[in-house]
């Protein structure tokens, strides 16, 4: 049994390294970092710009595979991923950043889990009824709508509401109000206020891929001759399909689960954006657009990680669910 | 529905059945979809009563008992009226009949592989049937007695077998654990559906004798579904034969086996191909049961039946007794005509002719095949990061034999004993791990790349099951051609080979353009042979051709071979399961028990006097489809189950199960544990046993 993860885990380990080094090559070769220098007044002398550029080990005089040693031994023997365009330590943006990201990312997945396996589930069981056809095409509609088009819907329905009520009920600009006094409920309610909107977003889009998938892992099992030995012991329907049905058709969904993390990440990078959250998904987008190379391959590392994370945690909930492959 | 009468035809004292059937309907679909899967079934089960019913697939007798059960799909419209101990069930709410599932009637399914959830632990299985129905059962409680029912039912160290996962038991493991949850609750009616199907015959053996002690234990009536009439003629006290949704014949088992009145259940017993003559042609049951969707007038079984008359397919039959014998009714306007004697029974199906006597064409008995020494290892390996191998599993652990051209050659073992792997290892044409396979004399592990590819001409296959082995989106003169334009044969060749094949096993060539869905089981078994034989190769390597079909259609197929080898003097290696078949085609038989032979010699000599305990364990397991023979004879039974492949046992591996090496005394047991038996000649046959010529088993069998 830990053997099985720890396989597994080894084997992730790999793919995230080798993810991060082609996002640093491929950041390296794609991004200009003096450009940046180039409009500005007055202009730096291409000596300058050539000492900046040494100093945050990104000279494209040097050669990409000798640049990525030089980030890779300072990344193993100090921990550092380089310096930023603005002088900052990437890991130190980084931890600054990444509770930001981490805390609407995982609630924002495990909400949008547990409602597609509801509404999965519910599809399964009510296969054809109105109900099924409701959550299916409630399901399409959602996985159709691009995520910042949610968002903003939701910011207008927010607005209205807030308008209706003459308060302001639902705050969606930013992770918190600035300049806010109180004592630490406050603080913290204020915090779940700004949560609420980016959250929904997140969890629908999750919620619809899930939806789908659990809908037909479901139906293979109901039809399963285990459901009907459990109903032929005298259980009724529903009790057989949640006590002898879910539980199964939850095993193929622990896999997916690890993809669609790596999903939501790209799905939380717009929501961050559109909510003005100072997360990861916008520092990634930021450092693209800043030519920053250090940021780009940090923020890769870190999506990187959480899959590797995520792809784990499947593993261990697939090996807790299945008994057959414990070993 | 009549008086509830006991099995000798006498009035039975005011008995209430446990279970009253009556005229029960289960329609699927609408429209022009509908599909009557059981049309007017009226029977009735006694308590304590063993009531067989049989039928082919598609007859509508696991619909009917899933109907009494509550277990059809909403779809499902069901008719009629179902009574269970005078209550009616069709009119009892679900949450009712969850009350009375599992505690009053319960059910064994048939794959026991899949029929318990793969996630809880065998143990919990059982309890949570017990605790649903005992609210005031702790859970230490059920758990404890779930250990009980474990031992009850046969498995050994019940106590950790109950924290096992069903991945963890062997098949017939598993099905003594659905024995177990079925007796939970000692109900009054336990229902079978086809639960030894799935299983080796020394297994079904072994259930079946679970199955009556069972019953015994629990007083209950026992409902078993089968299409396998030996299994019913030994256990069951009266028998109902179903056809297309109906019943067509039902009485006491005795009257059903000796004086069928219905000429579909004479049909069934004839074409079974038995133990005892081996030599006689099977009487084929031609034709194929009709579609239930779109159902003639008149007796469905009409366009089968060689006594039609064109009465027959005016009406259909209503099931009618007689009057000396009122309880044995059969469903056929000429049941009088058979039952008073006018109609002698053989020659209602009269076996049909020899084909050809004597040698096959052109066949001179030398060997075409011959394997010595053959060995096939896998390596077993473990560890998640760095694999080592921990064990060998020994499939094919140094076999021989001959095979002679005109020859058919049976092997028969227990699942799990290499036969598959035997002959994957000859069709493979390659150098094997260890030992020489030769085909027509020459040395397969010599052949040079392209004569591989010429001799793959010589040998074909068929295989189990035609509905898989078949690729469904070709039409079949492309399935059977296929194996021509591998060896570069012209277009206009392959399609006079085709026709010619298509002609040769039964087929009319005008279906050539058709797909295989639009064949039956048997039809699609002869696009198989045809297949193998377009390369008009001189081996043919059958690996279970007919333990997918029907009895009915199974003795056409069996026919088929024999007049084909006859015609084409082919060779056979012909790999089965069931012993009745390969005695009645093989001319050799070798016994296989992990992955060796332990008995090899010609088909008589192994099928009346086998030598080796595992082969007449084997053979007596089979059941003989003739009650008052099946209640006397006594069996050898094998404990438990195949041992795994990758033990390492020392002496004769046959040990740990052998019958005898129980009888034996303990210097002689010796022996067994030290010596690894090799294959001696006792009485023209090659035996693996050290005590071959005791008949110590033999004598205490006659003796119980």
């Amino acid at each position: 049994m830990i053997g099985f993860v720890v396989k597994r885990f080894v084997n992730y380990f790999i793919l995230t390294a080798i993810a991060t080094l082609l996002a640093y090559v491929l950041a390296s070769l794609s991004l200009n970092p003096a450009q940046r220098y180039l409009g500005r007044n007055p202009q730096p002398s291409p000596e300058v710009v050539t000492s900046i550029l040494n100093g945050l080990g990104v000279n494209p005089d040097i050669p990409v595979l000798e640049r990525l040693w030089i980030w890779l031994s300072n990344l193993v023997t100090h921990g550092s991923l380089g310096i930023t365009v603005d002088n900052q330590q990437v890991t130190d943006v980084i931890f600054a950043r990444a509770g930001v990201s981490l805390r609407l990312l995982i609630i924002g997945s495990i909400i949008g889990a547990v409602l597609g396996v509801v509404f999965g589930v519910w599809g399964a069981v009510k296969q054809y009824r109105v109900s099924d056809q409701l959550v299916s095409y409630a399901s399409f509609t959602v996985g159709a709508t691009p995520t910042f088009v949610i968002g903003v819907v939701l910011m207008i329905l927010a607005t209205g509401l807030n308008g209706l009520t003459g308060h302001q009920l639902i705050n969606f600009s930013g992770e918190y109000t600035a300049g806010l006094q109180g004592n630490f409920l406050v603080l913290f309610g204020d915090r779940i206020n700004h949560l609420i909107l980016p959250t929904i977003t997140l969890s629908l889009t999750a919620a619809a891929g899930y939806s789908r998938y659990q809908r037909s892992a479901m139906l293979d099992v109901l039809s399963a001759d285990y459901i009907r030995t459990a109903r032929s012991k005298g259980m009724s329907r529903n009790s057989a399909l949640v006590k002898h049905g879910v539980r199964i058709a939850l095993i193929p969904m622990s896999t997916y689960f690890a993809y669609s993390f790596a999903l939501l990440l790209t799905g939380a990078t717009v929501v961050e954006l559109v909510f003005s959250w100072h997360g990861m998904g916008e520092y990634l987008v930021h450092s693209v657009q800043q030519n920053d190379i250090n940021g780009v391959a940090g923020s890769v590392m870190f999506a990187s990680i959480l899959v590797l994370i995520a792809g784990t945690l499947s593993e261990v909930v697939y090996a807790a669910l299945d008994p057959r492959v414990r070993v | 529905m009549t008086e509830p009468l006991t099995i000798t035809g006498k009035r039975a004292p005011a008995v209430t059945p446990v279970l009253e059937v009556d005229n029960l309907s289960v329609t699927f679909g609408r429209g022009a979809n509908e599909v009557k899967a059981v049309r007017g079934v009226s029977y009735h089960v006694n308590p304590g009563e063993f009531l067989g019913i049989v039928g082919e697939s598609g007859s509508g007798k696991s619909v009917s008992s899933m109907a009494v059960m509550g277990l059809l799909p909403s779809s499902a419209r069901i008719r009629g009226s179902v009574r269970f101990q005078g209550r009616s069930l069709l009119e009892c709410s679900d949450a009712e009949l969850s009350g009375i599932r599992g505690k009053d009637i319960s059910m064994i399914f048939q794959d026991p592989l899949s029929a318990l959830t793969p996630v809880y632990t065998v143990g919990h299985q059982i309890a949570e049937g017990l605790l649903l129905h005992d609210k005031k059962l702790s859970r230490q409680g059920a758990a404890a007695r779930a250990v009980e029912l474990l031992k009850l039912v046969g498995i050994p160290s019940p106590e950790r077998r109950a924290e096992a996962f069903p991945h963890e038991f062997s098949g017939g493991m598993r099905q003594r654990a659905m024995i177990a949850i079925a007796i939970a609750n000692d109900p009054q009616l336990i229902i079978a559906d086809e639960p030894t199907t799935a299983l080796d015959v020394t297994i079904q053996a072994q259930i079946l004798e679970v199955m009556q002690e069972a019953k015994e234990i629990t007083g209950a009536a026992v409902v078993l579904i089968t299409h396998d009439l030996g299994v019913v003629a030994g256990n069951a006290d009266r028998i109902a034969v179903m056809y297309a949704g109906r019943l067509v014949e039902t009485g006491g088992v005795d009257e059903v086996f000796h004086a069928p009145a219905m000429p579909y259940t004479i049909g069934l017993l004839r074409s079974m191909p038995s133990m005892a003559s081996s030599q006689s042609r099977l009487v084929p049951l031609e034709g194929r049961p009709p579609s239930l969707a779109a159902l003639p007038p008149g007796c469905p079984f009409a366009p089968r039946c060689p006594l039609v008359i064109d009465a027959c397919r005016e009406a259909e039959p209503a099931l009618s007794g007689t009057e000396e014998h009122p309880t044995h009714q059969a469903a056929c306007i000429r049941s009088s005509e058979i039952t008073s004697g006018k109609l002698t029974r053989s020659e209602v199906f009269p076996r049909p002719a020899p084909v050809l006597e004597g040698a096959p064409a052109g066949t001179d008995g030398r060997e075409v095949l011959s394997l010595k020494g053959l060995v096939r290892h896998f390596p077993l390996l473990k560890g998640a990061v760095f694999k080592r191998q921990i064990g060998t599993v020994r499939a094919v652990d140094g076999v021989s034999f001959e095979l002679g051209s005109g020859q058919t050659l049976g092997l028969v073992g227990e699942s799990g004993c290499g036969k598959s792997t035997t002959i994957m290892e000859i069709l493979e044409l390659a150098k094997p791990q260890q030992g020489q396979i030769r085909v027509n004399g020459v040395d397969v592990a010599d052949l040079s790349k392209r004569d591989r590819l010429k001799m793959r001409r010589d040998i074909q296959v068929v295989f189990q099951d035609p509905m898989a082995s078949i690729d469904p989106r070709l039409p079949v003169h492309d399935v059977i051609a296929e194996p021509l334009t591998v060896h570069g044969v012209s277009k206009k060749d392959q399609q006079r080979k085709v026709a010619e094949m298509m002609e040769l096993v039964g087929l009319d060539p005008e279906m050539a353009s058709r797909y295989p869905h639009e064949f039956s089981g048997g039809q699609r078994q002869r696009i198989g042979i045809a297949r193998a034989l377009v390369t008009d190769p001189k081996i043919l390597v059958l690996d279970e051709p007919v333990s997918a079909l029907d009895v009915s259609i199974q003795a056409g197929v069996i026919n088929l071979l024999k007049d084909l080898q006859l015609q084409l003097g082919l060779s056979y290696v012909f790999v089965a399961h069931d012993l009745a078949v390969v005695h009645h085609i093989a001319d050799h038989v070798a016994v296989m028990y992990l992955g060796r032979i332990v008995e090899y010699g010609t088909s008589d000599d192994v099928f009346s006097r086998p030598r080796h305990p595992y082969t007449q364990a084997l053979i007596s397991a089979v059941p003989i489809p003739d009650p008052a023979l099946e209640r006397t004879r006594v069996r050898v039974l094998l404990d438990g189950d195949l041992p795994s492949p990758t033990d390492d046992i020392p002496g004769c591996n046959f040990r740990s199960r052998c019958p005898l090496y129980q009888l034996l005394p303990e210097e002689q047991r010796l022996r067994c544990r030290d010596e690894d038996p090799s294959l001696r000649t006792v009485d023209d046959t090659s035996v693996a046993c050290h005590y071959a010529e005791h008949d110590a088993l033999i004598d205490t069998v006659a003796k119980r």
